[in-house]
């Protein structure tokens, strides 16, 4: 047994003696309870950190589940979250057994339960019927954010069911590929993330480690969301062990940022001028790497060519914060040695976010800090793993055929969808390619236009894995729900009953939870990946299975010569989901296994596919102009644009009718989303939704902390409670994202308050940047006044509100701003691809 | 010698997991505390800068959970920390922890 005393009682100082070698097993006996190490991903939700849990069981009930001292990266701590497990897997209103419901009752609470074999029987013949009568492509999968999930739906998609037609329906698909997209387009290397020695056994001891002296967060707030697998309160950790500054810029003051050095309060939706006036300031003073910028990037001269049309008088103008902040704040960065970027879903959420993601790409590298110690590391990203093989790193290019074919090969070559159905008919992107060169999915915006039009075809069946789009997701959630409800079929894998399932679904499949399955996370999805992590499977809850045993019986019965393969979950697993990475016997023994990549891996080939130094681009370099933007029709360099809903492009609705500019979804440490509202402990944490408003303006229209108000835009109403505080600047508010309420009368028309307090109803599809990136979430107008109670239902069906008047003024404002019958853009056959004029030969780069 | 806890205030973040990680080791109702995480909320100080504070605290329900630690553990708490702010030991080991720090920092004896 280890000495916890000693690991905890001064925590930061100690070396954790972790990693497969010395650590305690992962499944030991203990008196009459077993004690299980495993690794947390989901359900419920979260992204692929992994912390250490150890589950305690005694006859196959969970009796405690606590933080592993022993785990290298979260060293015994535990969020809210995983602390409230128990009550979450063993909660009374969780659905352990398959239920079905008719088609008619829709709406209402007349669920029956059923066998799997009847459950899945039903989903598989529906599926088979609709592939007869109007082909596979008509069947849409969706997906949300953060589950393991995310890994299954393009799975389901192309080899259950044969669509191309896999959905995360957020408008624009604004969360991680507007950033996935930048990364690939201009350097690679899978996702960047701030370095914290977090691949390595030793962490912070690791000689190769240097401590960032600054971050530069952008539009994140990584203590409460860890995304997409950092380990938020590390922030902390160095800042008390090493003294790392903290650059925050958010719209808000939030607590982090009352710890940072500087803190640049942005206008909503402005960032992209701050941080092209960041660029002008390293440019002026010098504060560069020229040995970097020379041997390993393209286009410095013309970004800074570029942002001389930013200088920080302008930005600050633009942005609301002080000139003289920029420049000192820049400048803080500029000189700090090594400095590294934590960049957030902010870069992503707005119509001008390819850009931001551009200017904060090119902060990265022009520090000279990129995939150095202390700085920005980046990873193998390829093909979410092929990484680790027997402990250690493996180029790239050593990848086995066919052992590693993506799901996509593997539904061509075992003739479970055609190329024709999948270059021809995934929704959307043959409006916008860029979406589909990066994403496996329909560019969305454009798949609800088709649900509502049927063209260029009609949809006919849906499932939902992880997805809950009329609470959470969607833009417009009362578009989404009327499209919905007319399917012919619907289901879903989950564990509680939600809106989306209520209003729409047929069949209901009950999924097990972290702890209920094995499997494996790996940080970042794969792309830049600090460990790899066993789930194991501490106990059985009910019926429930895992994604991966509820897709292989429904496999089975859709497309059998490919499934009949796999008798187990590991058979799958070790098939298509670890690949090459360490068997599954080993992973579970190790518990925890680094990564221990190494830094600068452009300079030894880590990076390509050839193996050659340099970056995975066209010039091997990382493209600070962008020819890969310049192929999709988009600037090859960052520019600034304001947003389309906000002062300088609507003024007068603003001087008018809607005065406030309103952004949205700050992370909270309780909830994942629209999860979580149901588990008591976290529930009393916050109880009600809020909206931030600031004092100045609570007291001008009357608003009092706690009150209902009502919060409404062109496009909808929602209701949450007044939180009055001076960290919000006057004439913004910002509101809390995916509020239902599980306690509440789940028929409709109420359907748990599902229309009740959801910001996004106010939120419009269709406004997406010319890429088909970005969306409104956090640079939207609004008004808001007090109102006496959250009583109205706000039903869509009652309110008329899907398509009325004033909304299509609005569609007309998007047709002016971005009009829809523009030329569609072509995507380029891979011959024709623009090239770089003087591509550098990569045997020429500086070594 | 008596046992105390010393927090960091400065960098606790308010996550509560404190509170959560103390009730399911107490095993007490979901109204009950032993730990308790307090705000005293933002506000600009007169030179511009941003307060913002939060401070976990055992209430009288908390034992210092002596359980854990006669098996050898520390407070669950303490390892649940995110922040790492919580530490547990002799009232003597905690003083010096404060004397080390020198701001922002607290000693509770429950």
């Amino acid at each position: 047994m280890i000495d916890m005393n000693s690991i905890a009682s001064d925590v930061l100082a100690a070396t954790p003696k972790t990693g497969p070698v010395n650590a305690t097993e992962w499944k030991t006996q203990v008196g009459d309870e077993t004690i299980f190490r495993t690794c947390a991903w989901s359900p419920p939700g979260c992204h692929p950190v992994g912390c250490g849990l150890r589950v305690h069981v005694k006859d196959g009930v969970v009796t405690k589940i606590e933080g592993d001292p022993e785990h290298p990266i979260t060293r015994g701590s535990l969020c809210p979250r995983c602390l409230a497990l128990k009550e979450y897997i063993y909660h009374p209103d969780r659905i352990v057994h398959p239920m079905k419901r008719a088609r008619a009752d829709r709406g209402k609470d007349k669920w029956v339960e059923c066998s799997w074999d009847e459950a899945t029987d039903l989903v598989a013949n529906a599926a088979l019927e609709i592939t007869e009568k109007y082909g596979p492509e008509t069947i849409a999968v969706f997906g949300g954010t953060g589950r393991e999930a995310n890994n299954w739906y393009p799975q389901w998609a192309n080899l259950v069911f044969g669509t191309p037609n896999s959905v995360y329906a957020q408008p624009g698909w604004s969360c991680y590929g507007p950033r996935m997209t930048n990364t690939a387009f201009m350097m690679g290397g899978g996702y960047p993330e701030i370095d914290y020695a977090a691949k390595f056994p030793l962490r912070y001891d690791d000689p190769r480690f240097t401590p960032p002296e600054v971050v530069l967060v952008w539009g994140k707030e990584p203590l409460r969301s860890n995304p997409d697998g950092i380990y938020g309160h590390a922030l902390i950790e160095m800042k008390r062990r090493f003294g790392t500054k903290i650059i925050h810029v958010d719209p808000r003051i939030t607590w982090l940022g009352t710890r940072s050095e500087e803190v640049l309060q942005v206008r909503p939706g402005t960032d992209t001028a701050l941080a092209m006036a960041f660029i002008y300031v390293l440019a002026h003073d010098d504060l560069v790497d020229h040995d970097f910028i020379d041997g390993w990037t393209y286009g410095y001269d013309e970004l800074v060519e570029r942002v001389q049309e930013m200088p920080p008088s302008r930005a600050a103008e633009i942005c609301g914060v002080p000139e003289e902040q920029i420049w000192r704040a820049a400048r803080l960065f500029g000189n700090a040695k090594p400095s590294s970027v934590c960049w957030g879903l902010a870069t992503d959420e707005s119509t001008n976010g390819a850009q931001l993601g551009m200017c904060l790409v090119a902060l990265m590298s022009i520090t000279g800090f990129l995939d150095a110690p202390g700085g920005t590391t980046l990873g193998m990203g390829d093909d979410q793993g092929n990484v680790v093989r027997d402990g250690g790193s493996i180029s790239a290019d050593e990848k086995v055929d066919d052992a590693t074919d993506s799901t996509l090969e593997l539904a061509l070559k075992n003739g479970i969808m055609s190329p024709e159905t999948w270059f021809t008919k995934r929704v959307g992107v043959d409006k916008y390619p860029c979406v589909g060169s990066v994403l496996w999915t329909v560019q969305p915006d454009e798949f609800l236009k088709a649900c509502e039009t049927g063209k260029p075809f009609k949809f006919h069946m849906t499932q939902f894995i992880s997805s809950n789009p009329i609470s959470c997701i969607a833009g417009e959630p009362q578009r989404w729900w009327k499209a919905l409800r007319e399917m012919d079929f619907n289901f879903a894998c989950d564990l509680f009953m939600n809106p989306v399932i209520m209003a729409c679904c047929d069949v209901f499949l009950p999924v097990a939870s972290t702890i209920e399955h094995d499997g494996q996370v790996v940080t970042h999805y794969g792309l830049n990946s600090s460990f790899y992590g066993a789930e194991n499977k501490c106990v059985q809850v009910g019926d429930c299975k895992s994604d991966i045993e509820i897709m292989r019986m429904v496999g089975k019965k859709t497309y059998p010569d490919f499934w009949n393969r796999f008798e187990t979950d590991e058979d799958y697993n070790n098939f298509h989901v670890f690949r090459s990475w360490l068997p599954w016997e080993t992973l579970r023994n190790n518990v925890v296994t680094m990564s221990d990549e190494e830094y600068y891996k452009y300079k030894t080939g880590r990076l390509r596919p050839d193996g050659q130094v340099g970056f995975p681009t066209q010039t091997g370099r990382v493209e600070l102009y962008s020819y890969a933007y310049a192929n999709f029709q988009e600037d090859p360099l960052p520019y600034y644009e304001d947003p389309a809903y906000g002062p300088v492009s609507m003024p007068n609705m603003m001087k008018e009718e809607y005065p406030f500019v309103l952004t949205s979804g700050a992370r909270r440490q309780e909830f994942f989303h629209s999860e979580h509202k149901q588990v008591p402990s976290l529930r009393q944490i916050s109880p009600y939704p809020e909206v931030d408003i600031n004092p100045a303006d609570a007291d001008r229209l009357g608003i009092e902390q706690g009150d209902w108000v009502e919060i409404w835009s062109p496009y909808g109403s929602c209701r949450q409670k007044a939180k009055v505080t001076p960290t919000i600047k006057e004439g913004v508010v910002h509101a809390m994202h995916a509020f239902w309420y599980p306690e509440q009368d789940g028929n409709e028309p109420n359907l748990f308050g599902a229309f009740k307090s959801n910001i996004n109803i106010l939120m419009p599809t269709s406004v997406n940047a010319k890429t088909g990136f970005g969306n409104t979430f956090k640079s939207m107008i609004c008004n808001i006044k007090k109102a006496e109670d959250n009583n109205d239902t706000n039903f869509p069906a009652d309110k008329g509100i899907v398509l009325e008047a004033s909304r299509q003024g609005e569609f007309e404002y998007q047709e002016t701003w971005r009009p829809a019958d523009s030329p569609v853009v072509d995507p380029i056959p891979y011959d024709e691809i623009i090239s770089a004029p003087e591509t550098p030969l990569i045997d020429n780069i500086v070594k | 010698m008596a046992n105390a806890l010393y927090i960091d205030y400065e960098f606790c973040s308010g996550c509560h997991s404190c509170e959560i990680a103390c009730r399911n080791e107490l095993e007490i109702g979901i109204n009950d505390f032993g730990m308790k995480v307090l705000e005293d909320k933002p506000r600009q100080n007169p030179d511009g800068a941003w307060h913002w504070d939060y401070i976990a605290y055992p209430t009288e329900l908390c034992d210092l959970c002596a359980e854990r630690v006669e098996a050898g553990g520390i407070p669950a708490c303490v390892m649940h920390c995110q922040a790492k702010v919580l530490y547990f030991g002799t009232i003597e080991e905690m003083t010096a922890k404060l004397a080390e720090k020198g701001s922002k920092g607290a000693i509770f004896v429950p």
